[in-house]
């Protein structure tokens, strides 16, 4: 028999693709977010391109919060995690799998029209590669931050609003460097630096995320 | 002492007239610290008086970093050695810190309005402590939202610890920020303090440390107290079927 986490990880894509799951949603709140700062801050060139790189990296983090609140909650209420649980998969692994997975299903689309929304806002166009970059790294640190004030927040009835209380604040140094390395390469300057910060908060909420959500999980199951 | 303490009840008995007694010891440090810093010590010779909001601003900022390094302490020996205080101790301290945060903000941005002319600046620094605040705000919606004490213990210690990895890289981010911005930081430039205010500055610290030791204690009395009254009740409940 397969391993439960490898199979939970394809379990949770399928579910996410076919429908229903509402893996698009936080794209289209990432665009709509998007097209209504021009119309309230004006459709000036200079003003778009000044404010548009943080806009864009603060909208991202609130996209990628939206598809927190289902990401264990479902699961745990009708019993999966518990059957998970009592087949021997352990609990980091079942929270990397689902993390990994709905990252694949929101915050891989996310980080794709990232750069669309760059060149709406008057970003310069060389500079969609960057973009990219940024979105990709950023929108994985926020999801798996954001897994951890999810598992938390698993057992409470609407806890939207507490994940985004937890994991904002723990959201701090990814903002930064990201948008950072945004006006970095929007102003030409050199966006290295800033870029591999992003990549390295990344790296490390990969990397760290799952043990802290798992440990929580854990104490949700019991 | 502290497996010693694990036991609640030697822990009451122990503490009974401990919280009313630190509390006075913390309330006549405070008053004497307060009027050395503010009536004895000379005003600072470019500041004028606004510097003595130093005594209420700088212990407050020490202590609130403090708090969440006993916070994370307890939450440990709570994940650890399921030490039976420990999950109590770090939730009763919790509002302490919060509440020393929200003291070093403001009168921060009090002394800020005079000497920077601004009320608040995004200074690496400011900007890092609003974040802890934050932090503790979502330490204690843990406690308030999760049901049973005993998940809400678990849930809110591992919140605890995982802010405790992130203060450095967030202290850091933020650090890093300032400079790649290349804001005119300002800072105040480095003056070695004189006895006059070292001397309330300690006083004002240890008034602070009393004082948080009197309330963590009444807050966990408190706690031990409504924890009882609760498992009575269901009791109750249960000799009522």
């Amino acid at each position: 028999m397969a391993n439960p986490v490898v199979t939970l990880f394809f379990r949770e894509l399928r579910l996410a693709w076919s429908g229903g799951g509402g893996a698009a949603l936080p794209v289209g709140f990432y665009a709509g977010a998007a097209t209504l700062t021009p119309l309230a801050l004006g459709p000036a060139p200079d003003l778009l391109r000044a404010a548009g790189p943080g806009i864009l990296f603060i909208t991202l983090a609130l996209a990628s919060l939206l598809p927190m609140e289902r990401l264990f909650q479902a699961d745990l209420e009708d019993g999966t995690l518990d059957a998970l649980g009592a087949s021997g998969a352990n609990y980091t692994g079942m929270a990397l799998a689902k993390t990994s997975a709905h990252w694949l299903a929101s915050g891989l689309p996310l980080s794709l029209i990232a750069p669309v929304l760059w060149v709406m806002l008057q970003g310069p166009g060389a500079a969609v590669g960057v973009v990219l970059a940024c979105a990709l790294s950023g929108s994985l640190a926020f999801f798996f931050i954001g897994a951890i004030g999810a598992a938390l927040a698993a057992g409470v009835r609407r806890g939207g609003l507490l994940i985004a209380l937890t994991a904002l604040p723990l959201y701090a140094p990814a903002t930064i460097f990201g948008a950072s390395a945004l006006y970095a390469v929007s102003e030409g300057r050199d966006f290295g630096q800033a870029l591999n910060l992003c990549m390295a908060c990344a790296m490390a909420a990969v990397a760290l995320g799952p043990f802290a959500a798992g440990a929580a999980l854990k104490t949700a199951l019991d | 002492m502290i497996s010693t303490f694990a036991n609640p009840h030697r822990f009451m008995k122990f503490t009974q007239w401990m919280g009313p007694a630190l509390l006075g010891l913390g309330i006549v440090i405070l008053v004497w610290g307060l009027y050395q810093g503010l009536v004895l010590a000379p005003a600072d010779y470019r500041q004028g008086d606004a510097a003595r909001i130093m005594f209420v601003h700088v212990p407050a900022a020490m202590m609130c970093m403090g708090v969440y390094a006993f916070m994370v302490l307890a939450s440990l020996s709570s994940l650890i050695w399921k030490h039976a205080l420990a999950d109590i101790a770090a939730k009763s301290a919790a509002p302490v810190g919060a509440v020393f945060t929200l003291i070093c903000l403001i009168t921060g941005s009090l002394w800020g309005k005079p000497i920077w002319n601004t009320w608040w600046e995004w200074d690496a620094r400011l900007t890092s402590v609003l974040v802890l605040f934050f932090i503790y705000l979502g330490y204690m919606a843990i406690w308030s939202a999760l049901e049973t004490p005993q998940k809400a213990g678990r849930a809110a210690a591992i919140l605890c610890l995982v802010g405790a990895v992130n203060i450095p890289i967030i202290k850091w981010s933020v650090d890093w920020w300032s400079t790649l911005h290349q804001q005119a930081s300002i800072t105040l430039t480095k003056i070695s303090l004189p006895a006059d205010y070292i001397v309330p500055l300690f006083t004002m610290l240890a008034a602070y440390g009393v004082l948080f030791g009197a309330l963590v204690i009444m807050n966990m009395r408190a706690e031990i107290f409504s924890r009882r009254a609760e498992m009575l009740v269901q009791r109750q409940y249960a000799s009522m079927d």
